[in-house]
């Protein structure tokens, strides 16, 4: 006889007290149930973050300008235009981590299409900004560097815009749009981000070429970029040392002395974003672990079972061993039994958190992860915990002496 | 060529800090084919000496020869080893599995020796025909009388081809009705050449041996020959 003809019995010795064998798997199923579901949703969350992230840029840094001070009264980065055009162009050839570097000026303005107006964010930048801020193109296409030396009067548009302006479903390619009186052609219609974390619209935007900013909207050229320089840095390790090297440029370039403080601020949002991702990560580690417990105490109820069957059933293993069961046959019958209950409710657990999971994520409308590492490593460790636990009472029964098992009452 | 050969058995246990020699130099040849009562009142060590002949126990001390192999020192798993292949047991209680089909319960002696699946069946079914419960295989004990649970328990015994069967008591739990017919089944084994050793404390049952020994207080007293009173086999359902 040998380990694989022990199966058999042992799920024949399992189906006859089914509802008991029933309710001792249940510990483990719900044990890796929660251990899939538990995991899922926290994988789900860590993924919505990344995604939040990913739509706000590649590896973006944004440089802010100083702040101004008014009677004590400190105005807030961003106050005090401190950041020159000369600034950019220094970043752009001198910062050996950036990619790329584009100006963001700002402003909120009124549009103006054939029947519909609207108010929305208007962006003087260059053509780089796209692919810094991660912007694909649903229609048309981005405006080009001649375009920002021509100072085109074209203009890219959410779709946020194109509904406000034109409704749903009409191409905007071509037509025209008034910007402070000023007419613009839509050259671009911006593919759907959907919203922040916030809530804020981020299809709710247009962009212009920057000349065109300065030249129309802010009124005549000037030495100040009054508005942020945003940035990408050529991977996302590299993202600290753009950002170290865009200070020393600036404070080369600004002549700020040892000690003193910085005239502008970088914001690093790659570094945020890997501080949400470790929040989450640290949730799931935390789930997980809560769910283990629980799989450990579904393994002590695996031998709370296997103890009462041994006692149970002593005159079965007597009569066993005097027909000729060595004690190793009585240990792999019950360690195989104990391993049959826990590896069964392993597979029922995962089966079932991963249902859990999959509404829990539909009514939260949570993404949901299927991890199917975790769902082996869970079955897994379902079967340890069957051989850990069942072991002592295997060994029980395996340690018995016939002639006392078999007088057992 | 003799099938047992105790010399000198000694058994002792303590109890409490106090030795009990349930067995006091016990001696006892059996060649094959005989058919023995072995008798004795409770705590006479007669169990004790069962225990030890049915490679259950081992004694403290002495030799104890199954089929010219000395048994008296062998492990757990050795010991197992030897009542697969050489025993057959039939208890009081029958000891049956419950919620197990006779088939199943005769079959497991053969499920320890390795036998394959099919062999395993045909083997089974053969022996509880020859105990004359061929129409019965698939029946669960609770669906038996005590009469054919005992003779299950006996096709068990027999199943692995024994070249001893040693019954506790078999006929403790049953009717006289029932005895004789269980007694006649041993007969009949035994008519076939089985070497057959039966611990009883009633003297009817004891008349069926052909050789009886009396225990008491760790020896044999006495070690009788004698003619053996034939049972009369009214089995309701005849061998096929």
């Amino acid at each position: 006889m040998n380990l694989i003809q022990t199966f058999p019995l042992a799920a024949r010795a399992l189906w006859r007290n089914k509802t008991r064998s029933f309710l001792t798997a249940l510990g483990v199923v719900i044990g890796v149930a929660s251990v899939i579901s538990m995991v899922a949703i926290g994988e789900g969350a860590k993924a919505s973050v990344e995604q939040t992230f990913a739509s706000m840029g590649t590896n973006l840094l944004i440089v802010m300008s100083g702040s101004t001070s008014s009677g004590g009264l400190m105005g807030g980065f961003g106050s005090m235009p401190t950041l020159t055009w000369d600034d950019l162009k220094a970043i752009q050839r001198e910062a050996s981590a950036v990619r790329a570097a584009a100006p963001s000026l700002n402003t909120k303005s009124s549009v103006l299409g054939e029947e519909a107006n609207w108010t929305t964010q208007v962006t003087g930048t260059t053509p780089e900004f796209f692919g810094i801020r991660s912007w694909t193109f649903a229609r048309g296409n981005a405006f080009s560097d001649s375009d920002v030396e021509g100072g085109s009067k074209v203009i890219v548009v959410g779709q946020t815009v194109v509904d406000k302006l034109f409704g749903p479903n009409v191409d905007p390619i071509g037509q025209t749009i008034r910007v402070r009186s000023i007419p613009f052609q839509v050259i671009g219609v911006l593919a759907r981000k959907g919203q922040s974390p916030m809530g804020q619209d981020y299809d709710d935007t247009t962009m212009i070429p920057v000349t065109t900013f300065q030249a129309k909207i802010q009124g005549g050229l000037q030495k100040y970029l009054s508005g942020t320089i945003v940035v990408s840095a050529v991977s996302s390790q590299l993202t600290q040392r753009a950002q170290g090297q865009i200070t020393d440029i600036l404070r080369d370039r600004h002549s700020i002395a040892k000690g003193a403080d910085d005239d502008f601020s970088i914001r690093n949002l790659t570094e945020i974003a890997s501080a949400q991702q470790q929040g989450t990560q640290t949730l799931t580690t935390l789930l997980a672990a809560i769910a283990v417990v629980s799989l450990l105490v579904g393994g002590i109820g695996i031998m709370n079972i296997m103890l009462v069957s041994v006692t149970e059933r002593t005159r079965e293993i007597g009569v066993r061993m005097a027909v000729g069961a060595k004690p190793w046959h009585i240990l792999a019958q019950f360690l195989v039994e104990a391993v049959t209950l826990s590896m069964l409710g392993g597979f029922a657990g995962v089966a079932l958190g991963t249902g859990v999971a999959l509404s829990l994520s539909g009514k939260l409308k949570w993404s949901f992860v299927v991890r199917p590492d975790i769902m082996v490593i869970s079955v897994a460790f379902s079967v340890l915990v069957g051989v850990v636990f069942g072991l002592y009472p295997a060994r029980k029964a395996s340690r018995l002496d016939p002639i006392d098992a078999l007088r057992y009452e | 060529m003799d099938l047992i050969r105790l010399t000198n058995i000694h058994k002792t246990y303590s109890l409490g800090g106090e030795v009990v020699r349930a067995l006091d130099g016990v001696d006892l040849t059996v060649g094959a084919g005989e058919f023995i009562a072995i008798m004795g009142s409770s705590g006479s060590g007669k169990s004790t000496l069962m225990n030890i002949l049915g490679c259950l126990d081992r004694p403290t001390s002495g030799e104890y020869f199954l089929n010219d192999r000395e048994v008296s020192r062998l492990g757990r798993g050795e010991l197992a080893e030897v009542r697969n292949e050489l025993l057959g047991f039939v208890f009081q209680s029958f000891n049956l599995l419950s919620r197990t089909s006779a088939l199943e319960n005769v079959e497991l002696p053969l499920v320890y020796a390795g036998t394959p699946a099919a062999e395993r069946k045909r083997r089974a079914a053969e022996a509880l025909v020859r105990v004359g419960l061929g129409k019965r295989l698939d029946h669960k004990p609770s669906q038996l009388s005590g009469g054919q649970q005992q003779r299950v328990a006996i096709a068990r015994a027999l199943v692995n081809r024994p070249k001893l069967i040693l019954a506790d008591e078999p006929t403790g739990n049953l009717d006289s009705k029932m005895s004789n017919e269980i007694m006649a089944v041993f007969q009949a084994l035994w008519d076939e050449g089985m070497t057959i050793l039966l611990v009883t404390h009633e003297a009817d049952i004891a008349r069926y041996a052909s050789r009886v020994l009396v225990v008491k207080d760790g020896k044999i007293v006495t070690d009788t020959r004698q003619e053996p009173m034939r049972a009369t086999s009214t089995q309701s359902e005849k061998a096929p």
